[in-house]
């Protein structure tokens, strides 16, 4: 009986259905709590381009005090009535430049809330194996890098996973800038690791052994400051 | 390799925690370690030890999944048929992995991103599906839940031993907590530490002290 194809084809019908009911019940049961620590990460991961986090400081309390956000489109028009986490950006990205909802978050002074000290913009690409985003910091002239934070779904551990796990790469980025005589030029990394950039503000040391990964943040930065440039523009302060 | 072969004779009377319940807890934890002795689950225990804390939750989560595997997979054990017998087990032991998975996603999410693959990768390691051929297949629940507590306190055990040393030596702390720094000395981290190779040299090392106290010989 135990033995029979009838006996085991209904066994392993059951089984299926009693573990897969378990599995649906708790991802729909514990949803909430993940989304919760995927939105505090989010929170995290911006004020961390901007400013020194110190350990125990309330990020939701600092979040919704200091940061702004809302949606633009590619003329730099607010979008009314959109919130960044209503636009999906790995669906975005895959979009002409000027069909793109855009996501900014701006970090106001700490008194007057009218004033903006930096804009923090989403980017979104595709590295060497698999999607790579993050956040760059602007400073209020728009032009200079406050600070970046890369993350990636599937890159070289030890290579180009370095853009996420290496905070000494992405201090790279500090202090550069991203136009040159009022043209875009963006901040590209270079082939090559352990030369010194610091004269040149556009330019950034390589990763050795990632120069794909390299390629694929130079493409994604470019790409969204060029989405970004009317907003920009509007929105320049000097 | 000594209990999985002998099946537990249970007596209606017998008392939860026999003599011979308790060996099951002791002896992986000794004499019968699935890493030391029996060479089980070594990838995980060289890629999760750089640490204490993700040593810490993997082991609880390894504990855990063996376990409650063990507890189902035995009291299925009467009804599985024997030509799927693995992939119900399979299935089990991948409810569990991604409950746990889930559960950690939820309430330690740092801890959860540290381990991502890790956890998934439990499916796989050889201490759970060692232990439900060997022991859970053939036995009643309750032993079965002993076995596997004790099989994973055993890899336990050993990891933790692992990333004490390593964090330790490694990054100067332990549990994030900067030991050498707080005592006023400088202590400039040894990177073979932090690398699998080094892993692979403590546990060598572990393996050979253990050896050498039990008396254990590989027999040919």
């Amino acid at each position: 009986m135990r033995q029979s194809n009838l006996y085991i084809v209904i066994y392993a019908g059951v089984l299926t259905i009693v573990c897969g009911g378990l599995l649906a019940l708790a991802a729909e049961g514990l949803k909430e709590k993940q989304q919760f620590n995927i939105d505090m990460e989010q929170k995290k991961n911006i004020l961390s381009t901007v400013i020194i986090l110190e350990e125990g400081v309330d990020i939701n309390a600092l979040y919704s005090k200091r940061v702004k956000a809302f949606v633009v489109d590619f003329q730099g028009n607010v979008k009314e009535g959109m919130q960044p986490k209503d636009v999906n950006l790995a669906v975005e990205y895959k979009k002409p430049q000027d069909q793109r909802l855009l996501p900014v978050y701006e970090f106001r002074n700490e008194t007057d809330s009218t004033k903006t000290e930096y804009v923090v913009l989403p980017v979104y690409g595709y590295g060497l194996w698999n999607n790579i985003w993050g956040f760059v910091a602007l400073k209020s002239d728009l032009n200079t890098v406050q600070g970046v934070k890369f993350q990636h779904a599937g890159e070289t551990p030890g290579l180009g996973a370095r853009i996420e796990t290496d905070e000494d790469v992405q201090d790279r980025y500090k202090g550069k800038t991203i136009y040159e005589n009022g043209k875009l030029v963006s901040v590209t990394m270079m082939k090559g690791e352990g030369k010194d950039y610091s004269s040149n503000s556009h330019q950034v040391d390589g990763l050795s052994g990632a120069t794909l990964t390299a390629k694929g943040v130079n493409n994604m930065l470019q790409d969204y400051f060029v989405a970004y440039e009317n907003y920009m523009k509007k929105n320049k302060k000097n | 390799m000594s209990t999985e072969a002998v099946e537990v004779q249970e007596k209606k009377s017998e008392p939860l925690f026999s003599k011979k319940n308790r060996k099951l807890i002791s002896n992986p934890l000794d004499i019968d370690n699935p890493i030391t002795v029996q060479i089980l689950g070594v990838c995980s225990a060289l890629a999760v030890t750089t640490q204490m804390k993700p040593a810490f939750v993997m082991s609880l989560g390894l504990t855990i999944v063996t376990a409650s595997s063990n507890v189902v997979i035995s009291m299925m054990r009467n009804s599985i048929p024997s030509r799927i017998r693995i992939i119900v087990q399979l299935a089990v032991v991948s409810l569990w992995v991604i409950l746990v998975d889930q559960l950690l996603k939820a309430y330690v999410y740092d801890v959860s991103k540290q381990l991502s693959v890790f956890v998934g990768l439990i499916i796989t390691n050889c201490i759970v599906m060692g232990r439900l051929e060997a022991y859970a297949m053939a036995n009643k629940p309750w032993p079965s839940f002993l076995d596997g507590l004790g099989n994973g306190l055993g890899y336990g055990m050993i990891l933790m031993t692992l990333a004490f040393f390593r964090e330790l030596l490694g990054g100067g702390s332990l549990f994030g907590f900067k030991v050498f720094e707080s005592l006023g000395v400088h202590y400039q981290g040894n990177g073979l530490m932090l690398l699998p190779a080094g892993a692979c040299i403590l546990l060598g090392l572990i393996i050979w002290i253990q050896r050498s106290i039990n008396g254990y010989r590989e027999s040919h």
